[in-house]
């Protein structure tokens, strides 16, 4: 069972929180792999929050492709950051040559584009860079949008976070919103693009756990949004639907609850929006998720939410103190970085359920 | 000797051959009276005896005249091998036994002028469907459990109706950031996945019609599956339009427009909208021809319901006022749509075959969102008559023209949003849950049957050409006649309570097959989840092989 963590807090936290999050619950780790996905940055990207940073593992024939490419696009680079490494003898870690982080301007045409044309054109360019960078995996482009960074490797969570030096906690490499997976997908062969979480404009998703109609939620996705592909896990549906939801459709976040575990015909024909929530069930009966699984998501504006399948099969808990707030498979972890929290007001969320934490740390249970 | 007339029908000509024990036999007569085509009749035999009537032994001959029950040698009469007179015999002194060397194909056409017919079934081509090299493969263990079905709740539920894509939903976001719906959307009714097929109350005897509304009736007030039934083309009778029953009821209309016109009179005095309007292109069991209700069964209730006098009843192949899917649309959909004020999901039935992918496609990009439902119809299904040639050598099986379709809606990213019904031959061998769970993995959101229904009521026809006479009105079950002494066979409450037995196993069936592939929800399009043993099926059918 793939263990996941979320922290979310008022202050910039470094990632050696999540790997801390992350480690007591190692027995759920097959040690296969180690992601993250950071946002609202601090430290040395806090001054370039507007502006989009790409994350990057590659060779260095991916890195002249993607430079080129960006370049050819009209983007410039502003800013750049590049890990350093701590390749000790016997880590078990299947490292790329580069690690890539960088900001770039927009190209001058879009200077006075809006945000929308901006988020189609990073989108775009993602979408090229890793099309591009394909044949004989020269380069995984994860994400390329601002205030946002991703990190995926392939290896022991603890040698990963060794190589990257991200025990040791510093200033400089901080965000206000981290999610992370310990494993790499086990369903499918081991690529990095497989290791949770997935992000899209702005949208982060995790899960613990299967989907049962991945091949009916694929089919479907696949032909709703140019971003919608990969499929390398099969809960990488999850975001999508979140996406198109809240993004594409435009509706309220109580809503992707009722798309992706919708209510039983008994229950929603008593409820008063029952109309609503059929042409729902009916138009989209093809996002539909079946199978154990909790997700965790992020929205663009920062505000974080899980919830579970309709049988609540998966475990997740969510912890807070007065600073941070943390979700995770197991209450291990959230003692592990919030041990002085009141355990008393832990919520272990059910099956019709979304909790959801705003940008003010209010944290809401909305039921279904 | 006496000249040989080889030209003269002989029994060992027809399919089926009576044996018959004289030693056995009593003379009680029960099997001729029970025989409904006439194919057996008493015949006087002249038998000699050997005795001795002396104490040492002479033998001497006698000759005497002795009844028996022999078969005619009519080609009107000819047995149909349904064994109601082994059924009745008392003494087990005859039965009917299969003529692998019947001429029947060439005397039958030489004497009469005209095709045999029969009532339908698949007869020419008796192997193993496509369904049954299927199986569902996935099984969900460790990693995404099975569910218990016992004890899990599912949802069993289908839509009838054209279902919007999510853009297309009118819904606006309230003040409070709830979602508002500002216009109306086409009628969706959420119904149990399997529909009994459309046959006509022509068809079937009025006893036979009433068991299965009876049924339908049953399972939907005292079970709570909301199982709905199709009239098949002919009408209904008018107190039935008028009861609240009819929302159980999917009316449909054909290409002969029977019954439509007693409809559309009954409409100001229903209480209840139907469930559905079906509008019958073509039958998959007899593509290309109609169904055949031959004068014998057009009884007087026939003729009331249908508006016509006693004569052959042919529904036409297909509506022949419609050169168009465009205009079949307009035409067709539009005016039923409106009839019932847009509140009544109005679907089409077509028969599979090579053209009906076509026909989906215009209809899923149909811009008036009225096609509530595309019904598919495989040759392996039928109840109806129609003649041999056309049930043994015109159609296609529905499996994998479902299956195109699904995944035609799939390349357009449309799935769902016409609902696709399929049927063909699906219960065939008594496991219609199983049949229904495979189609829907292929794409089928539900299925509809009808031949199994007959089965239940103890049809005793098979696919291996036993009995196949619903088109003479002579059926020996009482199922598909107007005879009142046949139709008097058949008990109505015994026949609903074996239709609602059935459906209460198969929705436990449906279940059991959901709970280990660990689904709370019909797994439509879950194709992932079967594996198929062919090579050439699995190919055909984008499913994974296995061996």
């Amino acid at each position: 069972m793939c263990r996941i963590g979320a922290l979310k807090s008022r202050h910039y936290m470094h990632p050696s929180k999540a790997l801390l999050l992350m480690q007591s619950q190692q027995k759920g780790h097959d040690n296969s792999g180690f992601a993250m996905v950071m946002q609202d940055l601090g430290g040395i990207f806090e001054d370039y929050k507007h502006l989009p940073t790409l994350s990057l593992a590659c060779t260095d024939e991916g890195l002249k492709i993607a430079e080129d490419l960006l370049h050819a696009k009209g983007f410039r680079r502003v800013h750049q950051w590049v890990p350093e490494t701590n390749p000790q003898p016997g880590l078990d870690i299947e490292a790329m040559p580069n690690y890539v982080f960088e900001t770039f301007d927009y190209p001058k045409e879009y200077q006075d584009a809006s945000d929308k044309e901006k988020g189609e054109l990073l989108t775009d360019t993602r979408l090229e860079l890793r099309a591009a960078m394909e044949e004989d995996e020269k380069g995984f482009a994860y994400s390329f949008w601002p205030d946002v960074i991703t990190l995926k490797e392939i290896g022991d969570p603890r040698a990963i976070g060794t190589y990257f030096n991200l025990w040791e906690p510093n200033e400089d490499f901080t965000a206000k919103v981290i999610t992370a997976q310990c494993r790499q997908n086990t369903n499918y062969a081991i690529v990095r693009y497989a290791a949770h979480p997935f992000f899209l404009q702005g949208y982060t998703a995790l899960a613990n756990g299967e989907n049962t109609f991945y091949q009916k939620n694929k089919e479907f996705q696949s032909s709703l949004h140019r971003g919608y592909i990969g499929f390398e896990s099969d809960s990488q549906c999850f975001l999508y639907s979140l996406h198109y939801v809240h993004k594409e459709l435009g509706w309220p976040l109580p809503y992707y609850k009722h798309v992706v575990t919708p209510l039983p015909f008994e229950d929603l024909v008593k409820r008063e929006d029952k109309a609503q929530l059929l042409a729902m069930r009916q138009s989209l009966a093809h996002l539909e998720i079946n199978g154990p699984n909790t997700i965790i998501g992020v929205l663009p504006d920062n505000t974080m939410f899980t919830c579970c399948d309709a049988k609540k099969l998966r475990p997740v808990v969510v912890g807070r103190d007065e600073d941070t707030v943390a979700i995770s498979s197991e209450v291990c972890g959230i003692n592990e970085v919030l041990p002085d929290r009141n355990w008393e007001v832990d919520i272990y969320p059910n099956e019709r359920e979304i909790v959801v934490i705003d940008d003010n740390l209010e944290v809401k249970r909305w039921k279904q | 000797m006496e000249t040989i007339k080889i030209n003269d029908l002989a029994c060992n000509d027809l399919p089926w051959k009576i044996s018959y024990d004289p030693n056995r036999c009593t003379l009680c007569g029960s099997c001729i009276a029970a025989c409904t085509f006439d194919a057996i009749g008493p015949k006087m035999e002249r038998r000699r005896m050997i005795f001795t009537d002396s104490e040492t032994p002479e033998p001497k001959t006698r000759f005497s005249a002795q009844p028996i029950i022999a078969q005619r040698n009519v080609i009107k009469n000819f047995c149909r091998g349904c064994g109601v007179c082994e059924r009745v015999c008392p003494n087990s002194a005859i039965s009917a036994s299969r003529n692998p060397d019947s001429r029947f194909n060439v005397v039958y056409p030489a004497a009469t002028g005209s095709g045999p017919k029969r009532g339908g079934r698949n007869n020419l081509e008796v192997k193993e469907r496509t369904l049954d090299t299927l199986r569902v493969g996935r099984i969900s263990q460790m990693t995404d459990p099975s569910l218990d079905a016992q004890r899990h709740t599912f949802d069993c539920l289908a839509p009838l109706g054209r279902v919007l894509p999510s853009k297309a939903l009118p819904f606006q976001q309230s003040a409070e950031g709830k979602l508002i719906q500002d216009s109306q959307t086409p009628p969706v009714h959420w119904i149990y996945p399997v529909i009994i097929g459309d046959m006509s109350i022509g068809a079937l005897s009025w006893r036979m019609w009433e068991a299965i509304a009876m049924a339908v009736a049953y399972l939907n007030e005292e079970c709570g599956l909301p199982v709905r039934m199709c009239s098949g083309e002919g009408g209904m009778p008018v107190r039935l339009l008028k009861s609240k029953y009819l929302k159980y009821m999917i009316l449909q209309i054909a290409s002969g427009h029977f019954g439509w016109n007693r409809i559309i009179q009954a409409m100001p005095d229903m209480v209840e909208d139907p469930a559905g309007v079906l509008i019958k292109i073509g039958q998959g069991a007899k593509p290309g021809d109609g169904g055949l209700l031959m004068a014998a069964k057009v009884a007087e209730h026939i003729q009331a319901i249908r508006g016509v006098p006693r004569t052959d009843l042919l529904s036409p192949p297909n509506h022949q006022g419609l050169y168009s899917i465009e205009e079949s649309v307009q035409k067709m959909f539009l005016s039923f749509n409106a009839a019932f004020k847009f509140r009544v999901p109005v679907a089409i039935k077509v028969a599979a075959s090579a053209t009906s992918v076509s026909v989906f496609n215009n209809l899923v990009r149909d811009p008036y969102n009225i096609v509530g439902g595309f019904f598919l119809d495989g040759i392996d299904g039928g109840t109806g008559a129609a003649h041999d040639i056309s049930l043994d050598h015109s159609g296609h099986p529905s499996v994998s023209k479902l299956r195109d379709c699904y995944l035609a809606a799939v390349a357009q990213g449309r799935q769902g949003q016409i609902p696709l019904w399929a049927a063909g031959g699906l219960g065939k061998n008594g496991n219609l849950a199983a049949d229904a769970f495979k189609m829907m993995c292929l794409g089928a959101n539900g299925v509809f049957t009808g031949k199994l229904i007959l089965q239940l009521a103890g049809c005793l026809g098979n696919d291996l050409g036993r009995c196949n006479a619903c088109n003479t009105g002579l059926c020996p079950a009482g199922i598909t006649t107007q005879e009142p002494v046949l139709a008097k066979r058949l008990d109505p409450e015994r026949v609903a309570e074996n239709i609602v037995n059935y459906f209460l196993g198969m929705d436990m069936e449906l279940r059991k097959l959901m709970a280990p592939i660990g689904n709370s929800a019909l797994p439509i399009g879950r194709s992932d989840c079967l594996i198929s043993t062919d090579k050439a099926v699995a190919d055909r059918l984008q499913v994974q092989y296995v061996c």
